[in-house]
């Protein structure tokens, strides 16, 4: 009965992400329409210049972020913190500013493994000062990632400063797909990568989602599944801030409202959460497109007001228990 | 068998065991009793290694706890620890479900699926399976996760007080599955009680605990009775005998 509705979902999942994925081809600024496309020759170009790899670089931050999430929630074991908020997104982006203020002539590839490394940093002293915390009081977790991620920012943004690099900071600090281009987004595979491993992981992350001793009583070996979730959530959201700019709310939100529907069991609910993401962030994107046609509105905006609104709705709508 | 041989913990500077041996031998129910504090908990975390030893060695069936590697053991020892706080949104067959885990690693055969239906039944929470259990009462919670140990189907099953939130009903039907997989399948049961008298009606052997230290160790008989009693706990009991059993009344 549980299995059929699963499956439910998930096959809803994937018609409205194709539906948005039709429509994502469809808008743009150059106002061709999927019409002019099928016909011109030029369209095809721009098809696979421009929105293709624009659509595709959403589907994958959304489904990327919601996994991240998904993952930092249970080894935080609290459902109110995501890495955009609880400072590694803020890691990330000032691991990748000091190696541009260092550096600036680094490769793409190399200003990733920095954002990547420090974000894993960032992470991992977040993490074991979330598991000091005492239990009873959830609400201190999130509190202190804000706290983080707020000093981590506002670190981020004295050096940016003083380095006269505030308009990079700026486009880190806020997502946007508009200067996705093919050749210019490919990076964001690596998190279509992990999501996949996490799905492999998934039963052992369910129950380290159960706590420390559950599994080691279980025989799942807690501090190398500890490593693997914060290289996944870190290089996730590294990737992420070098190549679009972070994109509040997807990590949190769509974890708790699939949570809400299916559960915790993530053998089942992974592929929903990673699908689920890419429909917020491909839809806000494409809203971002329309709001103010030919302008646009980057996606980090619209999604910092649908997503607080989705938060919202997911604090005042609590299930009776829990 | 397990092997506990001189083994202590402390934190900072207060003993919470001290230089503790024991051997508990392979098959039967051995009840660990003790007030509170006096470190049965910590005792067990220890044989379950979710605790790295201080000092001293534990060994189960001649495997020490502290290098072998957490596979195997998790094939050879189920533990249910006193406090569990479950925060995941699981139904009660997810969770029973994860304790198939060891053997399965994830992908439950028709084989697991038959162990957690018989759990289901053995624990009369066929009705509740598809329930979620933040919904659940404490007992039915209770219930699920002895369950979900019981599922691991090891020879060793560390319980810490089982019997937490269960029901008069609920809590004989607990001890007489564990005093039958004790003697039908052989399996070898530790389990922390408070009630003495259970621990009198069905332990093989009685391991009383007090200040971090084995205060005594015998068969039910020889360890109810008023004297000894008043060595554990620290007051006069009386103790009478109905059916030929001995049965304390701490209640005047
Ligand atoms: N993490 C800890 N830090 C410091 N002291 C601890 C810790 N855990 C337990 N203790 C102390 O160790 C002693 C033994 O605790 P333990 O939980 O083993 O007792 P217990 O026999 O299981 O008691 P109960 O019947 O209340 O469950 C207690 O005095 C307790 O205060
Ligand atoms: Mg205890």
């Amino acid at each position: 009965m549980i299995v059929k509705a699963n499956r439910t979902c998930l096959v809803i999942a994937g018609l409205v992400l194709a539906i948005l994925f039709v429509a994502s081809l469809g808008v743009g600024a150059d106002q061709a329409t999927l019409a002019d496309l099928w016909q011109g020759s030029g369209g095809i170009d721009l098809l696979a210049i421009s929105r293709l790899p624009r659509t595709l670089a959403a589907i994958l931050t959304g489904a990327g972020l919601a996994i991240a999430g998904l993952i930092m929630q249970a080894i935080a074991r609290n459902r109110f913190v995501e890495p955009a908020t609880a400072g590694t997104a803020q890691s990330a982006e000032l691991g990748i500013l000091l190696v541009t203020v260092a550096w600036p002539a680094a490769s793409l590839g190399f200003k990733t493994l920095v954002a990547s490394a420090a974000a894993l940093l960032g992470t991992g002293i977040f993490l074991m000062t979330a598991h000091r915390l005492p239990p009873t009081q959830p609400f201190l977790v999130p509190l202190f990632g804000l706290v983080y991620g707020g000093v981590l920012g506002a670190a981020a943004t004295f050096i940016a400063w003083q380095a006269d690099l505030l308009q990079y900071l700026a486009i880190w600090s806020n997502g946007d797909f508009s200067g996705v281009l093919r050749g210019r987004y490919e990076l964001l595979w690596i998190g279509a990568g992990l999501v996949a491993g996490a799905w492999l992981v998934a039963d052992r992350l369910t129950i380290m989602a159960l706590g420390r001793e559950a599994s080691i009583g279980l025989g799942i070996d807690y501090e190398r599944m500890l490593q693997i979730g914060l290289v996944i959530i870190a290089v996730i959201s590294a990737v992420t801030v070098v190549v679009i700019g972070i994109v509040p709310f997807v990590g949190l939100v769509v974890p708790n409202l699939v949570s809400r529907l299916m559960g915790d069991n993530m053998r089942a609910t992974l592929p929903v959460v990673a699908l689920s993401g890419a429909i917020l962030v491909l839809a806000c994107d494409i809203l971002g497109r329309l709001i103010r046609f030919p302008y646009e509105i980057p996606v980090g905006t619209v999604m910092g007001v649908t997503g607080a609104v989705l938060f919202l709705l997911m604090l005042f709508r609590r299930p009776a228990h829990g | 068998m397990i092997e506990i041989n001189g083994v202590s913990l402390a934190y900072d500077v207060t003993n919470i065991l001290s230089d503790i041996s024991v051997t508990i031998p392979k098959g039967g129910v051995t009840a660990l009793i003790g007030p509170n504090g006096a470190g049965k908990s910590s005792l067990l975390a220890l044989v379950a290694r979710l605790q790295p030893l201080q000092s001293g060695a534990i060994t189960m069936d001649g495997l020490s706890v502290a290098s072998t590697p957490g596979k195997v053991l998790a094939k050879k020892m189920a533990i249910l620890r006193q406090d569990n706080h479950l925060g995941s949104r699981l139904t009660v067959r997810e969770l029973v479900g994860f304790g198939r885990f060891p053997h399965s690693r994830g992908h439950l055969t028709a084989e697991d699926r038959k162990v957690v239906d018989e759990a289901l039944m053995l624990f009369d929470l066929d009705d509740l399976s598809g329930r979620f259990l933040e919904t659940l009462s404490g007992g039915q919670r209770q219930r699920a996760l002895v369950a979900m140990a019981y599922c691991q189907d090891t020879d060793y099953l560390l319980l810490d007080e089982p019997l937490n939130n269960l029901d008069m009903y609920f809590a004989r039907d607990l001890m007489r599955s564990l005093r039958r997989i004790a003697d039908e399948r052989g399996k070898t049961i530790v389990i922390v009680l408070h009630d003495i008298n259970y621990a009198g009606t069905f332990a093989d052997r009685i391991l009383a605990m007090r200040n971090g230290r084995i205060v005594a160790d015998g068969r039910p008989d020889e360890l109810i009775t008023t004297d000894m009693l008043n060595t554990i706990y620290g007051f006069e009991i009386p103790v009478t005998t109905i059916d030929g059993r001995p049965v304390a009344l701490p209640f005047r």
